[in-house]
């Protein structure tokens, strides 16, 4: 690993100062970017480490209509803070990784990292949550822009992730056992509006969602609802763990396994 | 260089460390506490889990920097003040949790970071919540009973497979 300048602030201002430094990186939980700057994959001429910002950690407890994660807390945290209010997404933090990965790596690392294999952004999109930056606040619709890709800019930090709160919801995984990542995953949540059905791990894109089952879900919530449907294999991932009609497959029995548990 | 301070094992110390030094590398080079061992340097294996502030982490995944002013321990934190084995410890040695070694210290952190959520775990958790920590020798078998008996469990009919 090449050496860097290590910062840490103790505020987001202070943070997006550093951040405007050349070649200048956020660090999270550095549960991924460890890692990659390991391999070199990564080699920032300065780190600065978001773990100091006690204003971007904790789950908000004054709005019952949303529920708002700061972006440097970790996935533990999330497990135990929002068990009461948001059971799915307590669940699907619950089931990152390990317990050491969980007391370090954060929802906003995750989210700005975008793998197209990871939990949090299955939970996001399906959510219809909002993600706020140190500067505007962006629509989990527009967030997500392809493998490892999303709407940040450079320097941007992610400092809340503010979720609306279903009727019903539930997160289906089917894990690839040695990773613990998903071989595919679906978040399936019902609000006043609709059913959002988001799918993470399958897609060569990245995240998506189901659009054809979101509007037979929204006329009736029911795992046969989606029993005569099925996902084109094209554009699924391919690779030693399953092939495209393998996850194609999973895609629809992930969400009838999320549905009947929501 | 900088210099950073944090408490390991209930006594201060510092050290001089490059932003890239590992918590790792500042415990085995920096400190000479080689408990803490190195398996995979990728965060896969759980060998080097210590733990921070009194939680579990992957010491090969978090600089040292970054955790400066913490409260950390170690495997050589674990023994009891006489120098004999802690409980965990003993439950490992007395139920054969180990064979090589390797893992072990890892296994024997994460186990204390379990017990001390979840004072009587069911075999079902001890296995969930040591996924992250990989034994090449065991099969697992014997530390999962090693773990129910450290909570003061009855392991009498738990098979050695
Ligand atoms: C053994 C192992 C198993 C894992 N299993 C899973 C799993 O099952 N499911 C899963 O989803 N993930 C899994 N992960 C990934 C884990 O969840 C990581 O924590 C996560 O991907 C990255 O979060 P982090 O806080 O560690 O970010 P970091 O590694 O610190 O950073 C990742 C990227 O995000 C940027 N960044 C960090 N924080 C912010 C922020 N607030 N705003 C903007 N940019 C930011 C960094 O600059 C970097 O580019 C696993 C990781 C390991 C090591
Ligand atoms: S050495 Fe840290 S996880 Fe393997
Ligand atoms: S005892 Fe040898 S790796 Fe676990």
């Amino acid at each position: 690993m090449y050496e860097f300048d290590f910062e840490k602030p103790a505020t987001v201002a202070e943070a997006v100062a550093a951040l405007g430094r050349e070649d200048a990186m956020a660090l999270g939980g550095g549960q991924t970017l460890i890692p990659s700057m390991k391999q070199r994959l990564a080699a920032p001429s300065a780190l600065v480490s978001l773990t100091g910002i006690a204003e971007m950690r904790g789950v908000c407890t004054g709005d019952d209509a949303a529920l708002c994660v700061g972006g440097a807390t970790t996935h533990a945290a999330v497990a135990a803070e929002a068990a009461g209010r948001y059971p799915a997404l307590a669940a699907l933090a619950g089931n990152i990784g390990d317990p050491a990965v969980r007391n370090r790596g954060t929802i906003g690392g995750s989210l700005a990292n975008n793998d197209p294999a990871a939990d949090y952004p299955a939970a996001v999109l399906g959510s219809g949550a909002t993600i706020v930056t140190n500067n505007r606040s962006i629509a989990a619709d527009d967030f997500f822009e392809g493998l490892f890709t999303t709407a940040l800019e450079p320097g941007e930090i992610i400092v809340e992730v503010r979720f609306p709160i279903p009727e019903r919801a539930a997160y289906a995984k089917f894990q690839q056992p040695a990773s613990r990542f998903a071989l595919t995953g679906v978040f399936v949540a019902k609000t006043a509006n609709g059913v959002r059905v988001a799918v993470t791990g399958a897609s060569e894109s990245g995240v998506f969602r189901w659009g054809e089952a979101e509007a037979a879900l929204s006329a009736d919530f029911s795992a046969d609802a989606i029993a005569g449907l099925s996902v084109p294999a094209d554009g699924m991932v391919s690779d030693l763990h399953g092939t495209p009609a393998y996850r194609a497959n999973l895609v629809k029995v992930m969400t009838q396994r999320a549905v009947s548990a929501a | 260089m900088t210099k950073v301070t944090m408490t390991v094992n209930g006594r201060a110390v510092s050290g001089e460390v490059e932003g890239r030094t590992l918590l790792s590398a500042f415990l085995r080079e920096g400190l000479g506490l080689t408990g803490t061992h190195v398996g995979c340097d990728t965060s896969q294996c759980g060998a080097c889990v210590v733990h921070v502030d009194g939680k579990a982490v992957k010491s090969c995944t978090v600089f040292a920097s970054d955790v400066a002013g913490a409260s950390v321990t170690t495997i050589e934190g674990m023994a009891n003040p006489d120098g004999t084995l802690g409980r965990v410890q003993q439950a490992f040695q007395d139920h054969h949790g180990l064979q090589c070694g390797f893992c072990t210290p890892g296994m024997v952190m994460s186990t204390a970071a379990l017990l001390a959520e979840n004072p009587k775990p069911t075999e079902a958790d001890v296995r969930h919540y040591l996924e992250g920590n990989i034994c090449r020798c065991t099969g697992y078998h014997n530390i999962v009973k090693a773990v129910l008996a450290a909570s003061g469990q009855d392991v009498s009919g738990v098979a050695a497979e």
